[in-house]
């Protein structure tokens, strides 16, 4: 029988090409738009992450009421025992020290005397020992534009807004002045190895990044660190999983001691808690309404192919076909070009989205034109594909079609047989 | 007119001395030709403390120089003020930065002083107006309480109310106020002898009262030397890097 409806379907091209078409794009459309929700949802905090505060991040209790004055002289002492002990109890995570500092940079000229200076915002980042995986975290050399990643403590990477400001060239020596962790003076010299830009919006404008020794020696802060981040080894977000860390790790110390390590979720960071409820909010409404208004539109088709189909109907009655057969005979032509449609749909989405996925959305104007250093928002966006995107059209193109010819076909059992010639012959 | 009733009550009750001899006396004791002095300045974080030894040579109060001897890391640094510049000059770099705008602000060896608490060094009838308010007991110590309001735009505390010593004429307890009235930091002083005619102290405590459990910055004077010989050569930027 399902041959035979097959055939019929491919013979009468009214009845499969205009529903098939609809539904192919609807499905399409349903699972580039829930990949693209993921991708900025994602690519948002994955950069607010990667720059702020990782998807975990540890620092004293006391550096924590104090945050906003990146206050190092309550920096995390014996960092590496921090590391160590962590990477043994949560090895599902990447950790890493981080120190976060600002100061002036001072840019000398040709008697080494200021020429010019700027604000400056450093990350010092531990870029360049044995088993750090941060340059494929930050993916530093894709966004490096000019000269190269540093090779050592004594040079520095600039954005390329503080480096335009500054006027400064790759190999140009730059002097940082700012404050060790005891408070005392501290100047040291930076040359530039190269030029990033993070394509973020203005977070970076006034980004210098150092190796982690570098800052070390610039802050006397051996072994100390601002921050220990962590990431989860996926690199994917998941806010009740952090929510749970953060909770489970902050039981295990004494409240008393105001130095106590303190772990902190992405929400905690910055008021993200707002965005990321927002978000998820945000998210679960708009995939529902879409999806609510396609089944209509699906079922509706449904409805109007039964409609169209009327006298078809009336005549395969009169012939002595039983109204439960014509019934599941269309049922199950709604289920073949449902399926059909909703598997073209996928594999059309699916395909646009992973293209998307590699070159991205370009919203650099757009993002530009913002003005927080909190939020890093991508310039770029980038759809996700996600196992869920395997399912989310597939299943509702199936049925909408499916039910939408179910509801139409109930009109089958409601035809009188004694009316049907009378029908037929006008 | 309260300010006039204020002036007339303080001669009442201090009839046998004016603000101005009061002024004038601070500023004979505090300011010199010049000085050589030897001080540690011990700094007391909220993990640890830090002892800063450092010898400065002083003209008046527009030129100074300063060369830092102790620990390691701070040794070999020094600082130049020339009138209302201030240079510094770092061995790590071998950069002289001149520190300007908010720079000034900052502490200085994450002190509870500023750089412009030592640019600002100057006599105080130079700078401030000022009234007794009346006598009060420091200790022991019989003192004059007299409010400061200062009398040229642009200084880090445009009002001070300090309690003079009666006998030695030193401020040994001082606040010092921004405009609006906020307390902005606290000083003191003890150990005070009698160097050649003048009276001067051997221990200054200075607290920041905008920094959160501040325990204050010890400043100690281990010798000075009032007018001595010397040369011109030492205020001069090429000796920040000698």
């Amino acid at each position: 029988m399902i041959h035979f409806l097959f055939k019929g379907l491919i013979r009468d091209q009214s009845r499969s090409f205009f529903p098939l078409l609809i539904i192919t794009v609807i499905v399409a459309i349903i699972i580039f738009f829930s990949g693209f929700l993921n991708g900025i949802y994602n690519s948002l905090f994955f950069n607010t992450a990667m720059v702020n505060s990782g998807h975990v991040k540890i620092v004293t209790h006391a550096y924590h009421l104090e945050h906003q004055l990146l206050p190092n002289d309550l920096a995390l002492l014996e960092s590496d025992n921090i590391i160590d002990d962590l990477e043994k109890k949560y090895n599902d995570y990447i950790w890493t020290p981080r120190i976060t500092f600002a100061g002036l940079l001072d840019v000398p000229d040709e008697n080494g005397e200021t020429l010019t200076q700027s604000p400056v915002f450093a990350l010092g980042i531990d870029f360049l020992s044995d088993k750090s995986s941060q340059i494929d975290v930050w993916d530093i050399n894709k966004k490096i534009v000019e000269g190269k990643l540093f090779a050592d403590k004594n040079q520095a990477l600039l954005s390329s807004k503080l480096a335009e400001r500054l006027n400064v060239k790759i190999n140009d020596i730059i002097t940082f002045i700012g404050s060790t962790m005891d408070g005392a003076f501290s100047t040291y010299n930076f040359v530039v190895s190269g030029i990033f830009d993070l394509n973020i919006g203005p977070i970076d404008k006034d980004m210098m990044i150092v190796d982690i020794k570098g800052a070390e020696f610039a802050l006397d802060m051996d072994n100390a660190a601002s921050e220990i981040l962590g990431y989860k080894q996926d690199l994917f977000f998941n806010d009740k999983q952090t929510v749970l860390l953060r909770d489970q790790y902050n039981m295990g110390f004494n409240t008393d001691d105001i130095y106590r390590p303190f772990m902190l979720a992405l929400r905690d960071s910055n008021q993200m808690s707002t965005i990321v409820d927002f978000s998820n909010v945000i998210m679960f409404i708009i995939m529902a309404l879409f999806l609510i208004v396609v089944t209509l539109v699906l079922w509706n088709m449904g409805i109007m192919n039964g409609l169209r189909r009327y006298g078809e109907i009336g005549m395969r009655l009169a012939i002595g076909e039983t109204k439960g057969h014509v019934y599941k005979s269309m049922v199950l032509e709604s289920l073949m070009i449902g399926f059909l449609g909703s598997a073209f749909g996928t594999m059309i989405g699916l395909a646009i989205t992973s293209y998307l996925e590699n070159v991205g959305l370009d919203y650099s104007k757009a993002i530009d034109s913002l003005n927080s250093a909190n939020f890093a928002m991508p310039n770029v966006f980038y759809p996700q594909v996600t196992p869920e995107l395997f399912y989310i059209g597939f299943f509702p193109g199936i049925l909408a079609t499916v039910f939408g010819t179910m509801l139409a076909g109930r009109a089958i059992y409601k035809r009188e047989m004694a009316q049907l010639f009378k029908e037929l012959e006008a | 007119m309260h300010r006039l009733i204020l002036i007339f009550f303080s001669y009442i009750i201090c009839s046998n001395i004016s603000v101005d001899d009061i002024i004038n006396k601070i500023d004979f004791n505090l300011n010199s030709d010049n000085r050589v002095m030897t001080t540690q300045m011990i700094v007391y974080g909220r993990r640890a403390s830090r002892t800063i030894v450092s010898k400065s040579w002083i003209i008046g109060t527009d030129k100074a120089f300063t060369e830092y001897l102790s620990p390691p890391r701070e040794q070999g640094s020094k600082m130049l003020k020339l009138d209302d510049v201030l240079l510094t000059y770092s061995p790590q770099t071998d950069r002289i930065i001149q520190i300007s705008g908010h720079m000034l602000r900052q502490s200085i060896m994450g002190s509870d002083m500023s750089y412009n608490d030592v640019m600002e060094d100057k006599p105080l009838d130079q700078l401030y107006t000022a009234t007794l308010e009346g006598e009060e007991y420091v200790g022991d110590r019989k003192c004059y309480i007299l409010f400061l309001k200062s009398k040229v735009d642009g200084i880090s505390y445009p009002k001070r109310r300090e309690w003079v010593d009666a006998e030695y004429f030193l401020p040994i307890k001082e606040e010092l106020y921004a405009k609006s009235g906020k307390l902005l930091k606290s000083t003191s002083m003890d150990g005070i002898k009698k160097i050649g005619d003048r009276w001067f102290p051997s221990r200054f405590v200075f607290k920041d009262e905008l920094k959160k459990n501040s325990k204050g910055t010890e400043w100690i004077i281990n010798d000075i030397q009032f007018d001595q010989d010397m040369p011109e050569i030492i205020f001069s930027k090429s000796n920040l890097r000698k």
